[in-house]
């Protein structure tokens, strides 16, 4: 079976209506050498119980998260998510529209995206955000272009403690663009103010800050923020933690210009890391050089309110060559349900998120450091995740976990060889203290194993 | 009807939708952990609403939401077919919505397992050598396939070639993506026909001899028209040294019965939210996978899903010439699981069933339009025509009116003004998900505005009627851009 309606007999009758006798009579446009002549080599067909048996055994070759406990982040967080949420996503009239081109009869979704800016704004503390990009990482790349110029003057400077795949993506747009990015190293696991002041040159267009960084180390952002002024540079800040912010100062309280970043685990699953939720905000100066959809509150001609896509303008279907920015589908389901999420937790909610992680990170933190062998690798302070040194190999140290039905920290000795032995533990309100107390009880029985042989 | 209030401007303070388990590790003052300059003074000012204020707030605006589940909807070019419903359990199975993107390889075979049947999938579909499956969307598929022709190039110390042919018919995406990969455009001019204009194409690779880069096009094109020339076509970009650029935002026309690769094309990018019927959300999550041919392999991005003798699967990082990734992690995973269950539903058989019926349905409805509509090119079209409104026109009402009030009678509008070499055109693409009897009522619907347009123009001029709002102020809403809720502020 396949999802088409019409049955053979109606097909027939639906071919003589347009004259023709068969199928082929439609295609003869193709050339002949090049139309297929034999089926497509792929599985054969199967009904929905055989798939439904096949996608689960599938799915029972991994092991998810509500079968092991987690404790890796890496830009990747494990946050609960409430059933109402899934509940409203899931609501065909929603997941099965599109882009609302037709404003009279999209208006849910379009007054959907005008609360979803309007939250992303009430978080971070800027005065405009669109309606979504891919990921945190295009995210980066978007602020990136918008402050090199469509001429790619210039260059951009990036904290080392930005997500390793965040520079990694900018990078490849950087190559075919030519502009050039630049790295500031790190001191104490977190972006060196004198080597970002030595690195700042009038070419400079934008500096990437991540904050809390990819260690979890939260930035001297105010520090940082005047250095980046000083120079005119633009300062974007990115983040791959959202929930971070429910706790720490908006970033438009400390001066940032653009702010950027991963929102998925603002209502979404993990998913294996997609579709994610690239989150864009920033001052109002740079409004009509915002990439992506903005949706704006109007009248209609009966004198009701409603919303639009607006300044389209900045569009490629209208633009074309000379857009802001190609991006066309975006991620607003994902959108969506950050805004359910964010409505469902509220202003008491989301603080108690944020309070929860950093409480019990920090508990996890000084319960891991007073292990034997193990050390914080850094000593500033952290939101929900936190670097240790181990003293068992990292990728020794997390196989043992496994066995154990834990999901070790990141090894950070895979983009950092200068952390070497290194793992970046997270921990989210969705751990319980027994959670942690097991992982802890689970590393000192590693490292005496590994410290007797 | 009345407009449904924001949800800044329900419920009081104090209300909450949200109950965690009691912080159960030792409570310490945050000033503590964290010093006072980097906290929030107070928090987030979000909604304060209780659980049934958030559900009826949005079940309400899904209601004032057309979609695909309510109504037909011949989007042109969009391709909203029916998205099945055994999919979206599939993509839910805890076992694939409850991965961490950085778990070992050996606690997600399953996965990667899924991932590398996928691209073969698609590589057989495509007639492509190897495809990556990271790119989010149509136009970020765009933009990777574009940056490996680059990588290719610059491989072969032919940097210089920085022009990208562009049909004038194409979506606009096509130039966007263009520019953003650095490079210069051309438009190709369509012939009388509707396809390239295989002189004018000549005339173009002479005047920009050995700068050619590529030539992006869509096959069946935006007119839905099949370029009966596509060989003669792709002989003569490649003899330019150009690279031929699939976009596959019409591939529904073609499953199963032919081929990009086998038309010479390099590099394809998929839509899979159109294609293999995975939502399109209301604007996304999309993915936008992007196949190349055996040349252009070294430069596509990594990681790739890869699988050993003993049937193990890991994650293969690309080669020294790849172009880098093009997102974090691994692409729209969600999606691609959605795809990869439409694909077994389906097999060989059916998805060549689904593309033959696409067709059928928008030949169906086009000849029985092609006497109350203009219809520019008349030919047997694809997946989709293009009719103009011209004769409508002549009384007032425009393509835009038209698909207003097709709202009316529970219809979504078709793509209007695209593309941009038709007058007031109306794309329309039915798709292969609907029935008989949806077609004739559209087609009768249409038929009916044609006539109101000719005696009655002013019911489609003040169209829609029966909307949730009416015809939206567009010129206020840019000139004065209101794109978020504000507090009141109240003087005291």
């Amino acid at each position: 079976m396949t999802y088409v309606p019409n049955t053979a007999t109606e097909q027939h009758e639906m071919l003589r209506a347009v004259g023709a006798e068969k199928i082929e009579d439609l295609l003869t446009a193709i050339p002949e050498q090049i139309r297929l002549t034999k089926l497509l080599d792929l599985p054969p067909a199967l009904s929905e119980p055989e798939i439904r048996r096949l996608m689960t055994r599938l799915s029972e070759r991994n092991v998810d998260l509500s079968h092991a406990i987690s404790f890796l982040g890496a830009g990747s967080y494990d946050h609960y998510v409430p059933s109402v949420v899934p509940h409203l996503v899931k609501r065909s009239e929603f997941y099965t529209s599109y882009t609302p081109y037709q404003p009279e009869v999209s208006q849910g979704m379009l007054q959907a995206m005008y609360e979803y800016q309007t939250m992303i704004c009430q978080i971070t503390g800027m005065d405009v955000a669109n309606a979504s990009l891919y990921d945190g990482s295009t995210g980066v790349v978007e602020a990136a272009l918008l402050a090199v110029g469509p001429r790619d003057t210039g260059e951009v400077l990036v904290s080392r403690a930005l997500d390793p795949q965040y520079r990694a993506t900018l990078q490849t747009y950087a190559d075919v663009r030519g502009f050039t990015v630049r790295e500031i190293a790190l001191e104490d696991g977190a972006t060196s103010a004198s080597a970002l002041e030595a690195a700042l040159t009038p070419e400079t267009r934008a500096v990437v800050i991540q904050h809390p960084n990819f260690f979890g180390t939260l930035e001297d952002v105010h520090t940082l923020e005047q250095i980046i002024h000083r120079s005119g540079a633009i300062f974007v800040l990115a983040f791959s933690e959202p929930v971070s912010l429910a706790v720490l100062a908006p970033p438009g309280d400390y001066g940032a210009d653009i702010v950027v970043g991963e929102g998925q685990t603002l209502g979404s699953p993990l998913g294996y890391g997609g579709p994610a939720l690239g989150i864009f905000a920033s001052r109002s100066q740079y409004l009509r050089q915002l990439p992506g959809r903005l949706v704006g509150k109007t009248v209609d001609n009966r004198g009701q309110t409603g919303y639009v896509l607006t300044l389209q303008t900045r569009e490629q279907h209208i633009r074309r060559e000379r857009a802001t920015s190609n991006i066309c589908t975006n991620q607003a389901l994902l959108a969506l349900a950050a805004t359910v999420y964010l409505a469902t937790m509220g202003k008491e909610g989301f603080r108690q998120v944020g309070e929860q992680c950093l409480q019990k990170a920090h508990y996890a933190q000084e319960r891991i450091t007073a292990l034997p062998g193990f050390a914080p690798l850094f000593s500033r302070p952290f939101f929900d995740e936190f670097a240790v040194t181990t003293p068992v190999p990292a990728a020794a140290l997390n196989a043992a976990l496994r066995q154990r039905g834990i999901i070790g920290g990141y090894d950070l000795g895979l983009d950092y060889p200068e952390y070497d032995n290194a793992v970046l533990f997270c921990v989210t309100e969705s751990r319980t203290r027994a959670d942690i107390d097991e992982l802890v009880a689970a590393l000192e029985e590693i490292a005496g194993e590994t410290h007797e042989h | 009807m009345s407009t449904e209030s924001l949800i800044f401007e329900k419920g009081a303070p104090g209300r909450t939708a949200a109950e965690l388990p009691a912080l159960d590790v030792p409570a310490r003052a945050l000033s503590e952990l964290v010093p006072s300059a980097l906290l929030r003074t107070e928090p987030a000012p979000l909604p304060e609403v209780s659980e049934i204020e958030v559900v009826r707030h949005y079940t309400h605006l899904s209601q004032r939401n057309f979609s695909v589940d309510s109504g037909f909807y011949p989007l042109g070019s969009c391709t909203m077919k029916y998205n099945p419903k055994l999919n979206e359990d599939m993509a839910a199975l805890p076992g694939f919505a409850a991965l961490h993107p950085l778990q070992d390889a050996s606690q997600v075979q399953g996965a990667l397992q899924l991932l590398y049947d996928l691209e073969s999938y698609l590589c057989e579909i495509s007639g492509m050598k190897r495809v990556t499956l990271q790119p989010s969307a149509g136009a970020h598929g765009e933009i990777t396939g574009l940056m490996i022709i680059k990588a290719y190039h610059r491989n072969r110390n032919e940097q210089h070639r920085n022009v990208v042919l562009i049909p004038d018919g194409a979506h606009g995406t096509n130039p966007a993506s263009a520019s953003l990969a650095g490079y210069q455009t051309a438009e190709l001019k369509s012939d009388a026909r509707g396809g390239v204009d295989v002189h004018h194409l000549e005339q173009v690779l002479a005047q920009h001899e050995g700068k050619i880069a590529a030539l992006m096009m869509t096959n069946p094109n935006t007119l839905g028209v099949f370029d009966e020339n596509i060989i003669e076509i792709a002989r003569r970009v490649h003899d330019a040294g150009g690279q031929l650029y699939y976009d596959g935002a019409n591939a529904n026309a073609i499953m199963g019965i032919a081929r990009p690769g086998d038309m010479g094309f390099d590099v394809v990018h998929f839509n899979l939210h159109k294609t293999t019927s995975t939502p399109h959300g209301g604007g996304g999550p999309g993915s936008g996978p992007v196949g190349v041919a055996e040349h252009l392999v070294p430069f596509i991005p990594g990681p790739l899903p890869a699988r050993d003798a003993n049937g193990v699967y890991s994650w293969q990082d690309a080669g020294p010439l790849s172009i880098g990734r093009v997102r974090a992690n691994w692409g729209n995973f969600l999606v691609l699981v959605r795809a990869f269950t439409y694909i077994r539903f389906n097999g060989p058989d059916g998805l060549r069933h689904v593309s033959e019926s696409a067709v059928l349905n928008a030949n169906y409805v086009m000849r029985a339009l092609q006497d109350v509509y203009e219809l520019p090119y008349d030919r047997t079209c694809m997946h989709e025509f293009v009719v103009s409104a011209n004769r409508q026109k002549r009384h007032g009402v425009h393509a835009l009116d038209i698909g207003k009030r097709l709202l009316d009678f529970g219809i979504h509008a078709p793509t209007t003004y695209f593309p941009l070499i038709v007058p007031e055109a109306l794309m329309i693409e039915p798709t292969e998900t609907e029935t008989r009897e949806t077609l004739d009522n559209f087609i009768a619907v249409m038929r009916q505005i044609a006539e109101e347009a000719e005696n009655n123009p002013q019911v489609v001029l003040d169209a829609p009627h029966d909307s949730p709002v009416g015809r939206l102020d567009q010129t206020l809403a840019a000139r004065k851009p209101d794109l978020r809720w504000q507090p009141a502020v109240t003087n005291d």
